[in-house]
C-alpha cells in the first residue's frame, strides 16, 4: 500500500467583496474541493483557465491573499496540515512550481534565486548538478530573470523546485506559454519527479497532456471538484461518470471536437446543488439538493445519476 | 547602453532650456509686483524727505526706469559670465551672499535629506512588511499627522520645548550673538544648526516612509515574494534576499526627487530660527524686492531640483539591472 | 473568521464625510459670528493662561484667543477652498486638454508641470504674492497655481487609459457622438477622480496658505489668519507664552488630518480594487 501524501476534504476559500453601495458579501471561489494525492503519483488537477484553481495551490503553500479565509481539512503524511506545521515544511518537504516568471524575483540573479540565496560548497554543488541536469548552461548562473527565454526560466523554475528533496511538488499551471514540445518536456519532467518517489499534483487546464502523463485526473468545475478518475477511465466515455467530464472527453480532438454549450457559472450566480445543472441534460429537481462526493468503480463523483 | 550619451544629452538641454524659463518667469514676476522697491526699502517718510536728484540716483540702483526686457538681457548676461549682481539688501555681490548662505543652508538640508531618508526608508520598510498591524499603524498615523502639521509650527514647538522651555539648545542663529567671526566654533555651529536640522528631518521623513510602505506592501503582495515565501523564506532573510533590492532603487530615486520640499521646508525652518542660511535670504528678499538676490537663489534652488531629478534618472540606469544589462525591455 | 465590525470601511467614509463637513459649516459660522469679538481688546485680561473662561487663553492685547482661532481658522479654510476649487479646475482643464488635444499641447503642459515642480513651492509661491502685491489675492492666486500639478497628471493618465478602453473605442465604432461618449462614459469616471483629487488639494492649500501668511507675504496684520496668529505668537514664545502657538497650531493640524483622513478614504473608495477587504 503506498502512503498517502497529501489529503485534502471538503476545501473552501471565500473572499469578502462589497456590492453596490453598502453591503458586504461572502464570494465562495472554491467550496467542496477534495484531492488526494499518494506517493509516487501524478495527479493532475484539470479546469478551465481563471475558475480559481491556482487558489489551491496557494492554500496548500500558505500564502494565501490575506483578504481570503480558508476552511476544510488538509492532511500531509498522516498528519494535520496546520498553517504552522506548512511553514516548517515548506520548501523543504512541500514545494511549488509557480506559474510564470513573475514568480522569479527581477533583480535577483538566477544562482541566488535557485539556492535561496547560499553561497557554501554544497549549494554551489547541488546548483552545478541542477543545472547540468536540466541542461542549463553555467553562464545561466549569473543572468536576471528578464535576460531568460520561455523554456530556460521554466527550467529554472523547476530547479529552484528539485534543488530540495521535496515529497510533494504543486505545479501551478507549468505549461502555458511553450510550445507544443517544450509543454511535453515538461509534464515529463514532472513525471520524473514522481517516478522518483515524490507525490505530484500538477494543476493545469490541458486535459490533453495531463492523459499523457498523470496517474490520476481530478476534474474541477467551477470551484468544486465534480470527478476523480484514472487514466483507463478515459479510454472509453462509458467508464467516465460525470456528464460535464463525458463533455470533456467529447471535446478531446480525438473523439470528435464537440463542445458543449454555455459557460462556467461565476461564483455570484451559482446555482444550488450541482453547478454544472443549467448545462446538464439529465437535470432533476433533485440537483438542486447538497449532491454527496460518492465513490464509484474506484474512482469519485459528484452526481446522484453516476453509476 | 548605446543610448545613453544621447539620453544624458537630451536631459542636460532640457535643464538648461527649463532653467532659463525658471530665470524668466522670476524676472516677470518680480517685474509685475505692485510693490516699489524704493518704498519698501527707503520708506515712505526718508523718501519724501529726499531731493529729486537723491531719488533718481536710487530709482537708477533699483532699476526703476530701464525697459525689463533690456534689463532681463542685461542681467543674463552678466549671470552667464558669473556675475550675479549686487544685493540691494545686503549690499553686497550676490555671488558672495549666495556663496555664505548656501554654505550655511547646506549644511541644514544634508543632514535633514539623509537622516530623513535612511529614518524614511526604514519606517516605511517596517511598516510595509507588518502590515495592518500595531506598529504599522503607529507609523501611518506619525506620518499622517507629520505631513498635517506646518513645518514652521513644529519648528515653534520644537523651540519652545527645547530652548524656551528645557533651556537645552539657543534660540535661533547659526553662531552666538556678539562673538567675532573668528571666534565661532565648529561646535557652535553644530548647535545652532540641530534645531532646523531635526525639525527639518521630522518633516521629511513622512513622505519617503508612506511611499516606501507603499512599494513595500506592492512587494510583498507580489509573485516573487509570494513565491520565496512557499520556499520557506520568512522575516529578515526574505527581506534581504528580495525586499530590499527591489524597495531601494524606488526609494533613492524618491528620496533625489524630493530636493524641492527640503528646499521649501529650508525656508520656513530658517525663518523661525532665524537661521541665516538661502530660505532666509529668500524671504527677506522677497520681502525687500531684492530682485537680484532672489533670481539668484530662484535659479540655485532649481538647479538643485532639476539635478537632483537627473540624478533619480540615471540612477535607474546605473542599478536597475533591466536597463543596465538589456536596455532592449525597458 | 473574521470579527463583524460595527460599521463596515464604506459606511465609516460616509459618516466622516457628514462629520468633516458639519465641522467645517460649524467653524464658518463660528468664524462670521466672531468678526467683531475678534478684534475686541481689553486690557484687563491680558495674559491669561487657558483657564475655564478664556479657554485658549488671552494675548498680550487681551484678545481672546479661541475667538481669534476660530475667526482665523474660518478665514484660512475660506483662502483654502477657494484655492483648491481653483487648483482642480486648473488641473481637470489642463489634464483633459494634455490627454485630447495632441501632442503639441501634451508636450507643453507637461513641461509646464516640470517647470513648475522645479521651483520649490515655497519660492514659487513667495514670487507669486510678491508680483501680485502680497495679501489676498496673491495668496490665493499662488496656492492655486502651484498645487493643480500632480492631479493634472492623473486625470491626465485616466482621460489617455479611458480613451486606449475598448469600450470607448466600440461606442465611436457605433458612431456615438463625441459629446455622447464624453457624457456618457468619460465624465461618470472623471468626477470622482475630481472630487477626491479636490478634497485632497485643500489641506495642502491650508498648510501653504498658513505658510506663506507666516512668513509675511500674505494677509496683511488686521485679518488675524492662522497665519498671523501664529507669526505674532513667535515674538512672545521667550517669554513663555507658549498658548498663544499651541492651540492655533492644534487646531489647524486637526483641520488638515480630518481631511487628509476623508480624502484618503474617498480616494480608497473610486479605487476599484477595494472592492475586496
Amino acid at each position: 500500500m503506498k502512503e498517502t501524501i497529501l489529503k485534502i476534504e471538503h476545501m473552501n476559500i471565500s473572499f469578502t467583496q462589497y456590492t453596490q453601495g453598502m453591503r458586504q458579501i461572502e464570494l465562495p471561489v472554491i467550496r467542496n474541493l477534495d484531492v488526494e494525492v499518494k506517493e509516487g503519483e501524478m495527479v493532475a488537477i484539470v479546469g478551465s483557465s481563471g475558475s480559481g484553481k491556482s487558489l489551491l495551490a496557494h492554500a496548500v503553500m500558505g500564502i494565501l491573499p490575506y483578504n481570503a479565509s480558508m476552511g476544510g481539512i488538509m492532511v500531509y503524511r498522516g498528519e494535520l496540515l496546520t498553517e504552522r506545521r506548512i511553514r516548517q515544511l515548506r520548501g523543504k518537504e512541500i514545494v511549488m512550481v509557480p506559474q510564470s516568471i513573475s514568480f522569479l524575483d527581477p533583480l535577483t540573479k538566477v544562482s541566488a534565486q535557485i539556492t535561496k540565496g547560499k553561497k557554501d560548497m554544497e549549494s554551489r554543488k547541488k546548483l552545478r548538478d541542477i543545472l547540468n541536469r536540466y541542461h542549463l548552461e553555467q553562464s545561466v548562473e549569473d543572468k536576471y530573470p528578464f535576460e531568460l527565454s520561455g523554456g530556460m526560466s521554466r527550467r529554472v523554475m523547476i530547479s529552484t523546485a528539485m534543488i530540495e528533496n521535496p515529497k510533494l511538488v504543486i505545479a501551478d499551471e507549468p505549461t502555458p506559454g511553450l510550445d507544443l514540445k517544450m509543454a511535453k518536456k515538461a509534464m515529463a519532467d514532472f513525471r520524473e519527479m514522481a517516478n522518483m518517489g515524490a507525490g505530484v499534483l500538477v494543476i493545469t487546464h490541458d486535459l490533453e497532456l495531463a492523459l499523457e502523463v498523470a496517474d490520476k485526473i481530478v476534474v474541477f468545475y467551477a470551484g468544486t471538484t465534480i470527478e476523480e478518475a484514472n487514466i483507463s477511465d478515459f479510454d472509453w466515455e462509458e467508464t467516465l461518470r460525470h456528464p460535464y467530464t463525458k463533455a470533456l472527453w467529447r471535446a478531446l480532438p480525438q473523439n470528435g471536437f464537440q463542445f458543449i454549450e454555455g459557460s462556467q457559472p461565476y461564483v455570484k450566480d451559482m446555482p444550488q446543488g450541482c453547478p454544472f445543472s443549467p448545462r446538464c441534460k439529465q437535470c432533476s429537481q433533485e440537483c438542486k439538493n447538497e449532491i454527496p462526493y460518492k465513490e464509484i468503480r474506484d474512482g469519485r463523483v459528484r452526481c446522484i445519476y453516476a453509476s | 547602453m548605446k543610448k545613453w550619451p544621447a539620453y544624458m544629452g537630451k536631459q542636460f538641454v532640457r535643464m538648461v532650456l527649463l532653467i532659463v524659463v525658471v530665470s524668466i518667469v522670476t524676472f516677470a514676476l518680480m517685474k509685475a509686483s505692485p510693490i516699489d522697491p524704493l518704498q519698501a526699502n527707503v520708506g515712505q517718510a526718508a523718501l519724501g524727505s529726499m531731493s529729486q536728484e537723491q531719488i533718481e540716483k536710487l530709482q537708477e540702483y533699483w532699476g526703476v526706469n530701464t525697459p525689463p526686457v533690456k534689463q532681463y538681457l542685461e542681467w543674463a548676461k552678466d549671470f552667464i559670465k558669473g556675475d550675479m549682481g549686487v544685493s540691494l539688501l545686503y549690499r553686497q555681490p550676490v555671488t558672495k551672499v549666495i556663496g555664505v548662505k548656501l554654505g550655511n543652508s547646506l549644511f541644514l538640508m544634508i543632514f535633514a535629506w539623509v537622516l530623513s531618508g535612511i529614518l524614511g526608508i526604514v519606517l516605511g520598510v517596517i511598516a510595509g512588511m507588518n502590515r495592518g498591524k500595531t506598529v504599522d499603524k503607529g507609523i501611518k498615523g506619525y506620518c499622517l499627522v507629520i505631513s498635517s502639521t506646518p513645518t514652521f509650527w513644529l519648528a515653534l514647538l520644537l523651540l519652545m520645548i527645547f530652548s524656551v522651555w528645557l533651556k537645552l539648545l539657543p534660540i535661533g542663529l547659526s553662531v552666538p550673538i556678539g562673538v567675532e567671526a573668528s571666534g565661532v566654533t565648529f561646535a557652535d555651529r553644530v548647535r545652532h544648526a540641530i534645531l532646523p536640522a531635526v525639525t527639518l528631518s521630522i518633516t521629511g521623513v513622512s513622505n519617503i516612509a508612506l511611499h516606501t510602505r507603499e512599494k513595500m506592501i506592492d512587494i510583498m503582495e507580489s509573485d516573487y515574494v509570494l513565491f520565496a515565501r512557499s520556499r520557506g523564506e520568512t522575516g529578515w532573510k526574505l527581506f534581504w534576499q528580495h525586499g530590499f533590492r527591489n524597495v531601494l532603487l524606488p526609494a533613492i530615486t524618491l528620496q533625489f526627487a524630493s530636493i524641492s520640499e527640503i528646499f521649501g521646508g529650508s525656508v520656513l525652518v530658517e525663518q523661525v530660527f532665524s537661521y541665516p542660511g538661502l530660505g532666509q535670504a529668500a524671504v527677506s528678499a522677497g520681502l525687500g524686492s531684492d530682485m537680484p538676490l532672489l533670481m539668484a537663489i530662484t535659479i540655485v534652488s532649481a538647479l538643485f531640483v532639476f539635478g537632483g531629478n537627473l540624478i533619480a534618472n540615471l540612477l535607474y540606469g546605473v542599478i536597475d539591472p533591466r536597463i543596465r544589462r538589456g536596455g532592449a525591455k525597458g | 473568521m473574521k470579527k463583524k465590525k460595527l460599521m463596515n470601511r464604506r459606511q465609516k467614509v460616509l459618516f466622516g464625510l457628514c462629520f468633516s463637513v458639519l465641522f467645517l459649516i460649524a467653524i464658518c459660522i463660528a468664524g462670521v459670528l466672531c468678526t467683531e469679538e475678534a478684534r475686541v481688546t481689553d486690557f484687563s485680561r491680558k495674559n491669561i493662561a487657558p483657564c475655564l473662561q478664556y479657554l485658549f487663553g488671552t494675548d498680550w492685547l487681551g484678545r481672546d484667543m479661541l475667538v481669534r482661532t476660530l475667526k482665523g481658522m474660518s478665514l484660512s479654510i475660506f483662502i483654502g477652498i477657494l484655492s483648491a476649487v481653483i487648483s482642480a479646475v486648473i488641473a481637470l482643464i489642463l489634464g483633459i486638454a494634455s490627454a485630447t488635444m495632441g501632442k503639441r499641447v501634451d508636450g507643453f503642459i507637461t513641461w509646464l508641470i516640470d517647470l513648475i515642480m522645479g521651483i520649490p513651492h515655497m519660492l514659487l509661491l513667495i514670487l507669486i504674492s510678491v508680483a501680485l502685491g502680497k495679501g489676498f489675492k496673491g495668496v490665493v492666486i499662488g496656492v492655486a497655481f502651484t498645487h493643480w500639478t500632480s492631479l493634472a497628471r492623473l486625470i491626465r493618465a485616466e482621460v489617455i487609459q479611458l480613451k486606449e478602453s475598448s469600450y470607448i473605442k466600440i461606442a465611436e465604432k457605433l458612431g456615438k457622438s463625441k459629446w455622447y461618449i464624453a457624457k456618457k462614459h468619460m465624465l461618470p469616471h472623471l468626477i470622482p477622480q475630481f472630487v477626491v483629487g479636490l478634497v485632497l488639494i485643500f489641506p495642502h492649500a491650508i498648510l501653504h496658505e498658513s505658510s506663506i501668511t507666516f512668513l509675511g507675504f500674505g494677509l496683511s496684520t488686521e485679518q488675524p489668519a492662522i497665519g498671523i496668529i501664529l507669526s505674532e505668537a513667535m515674538k512672545y514664545l521667550v517669554m513663555g507664552k507658549w498658548w498663544l502657538a499651541l492651540f492655533p497650531g492644534l487646531f489647524l493640524v486637526l483641520t488638515v488630518i480630518l481631511f487628509y483622513v476623508l480624502g484618503e478614504s474617498l480616494r480608497k473608495l473610486i479605487d476599484p480594487g477595494s472592492v475586496h477587504e
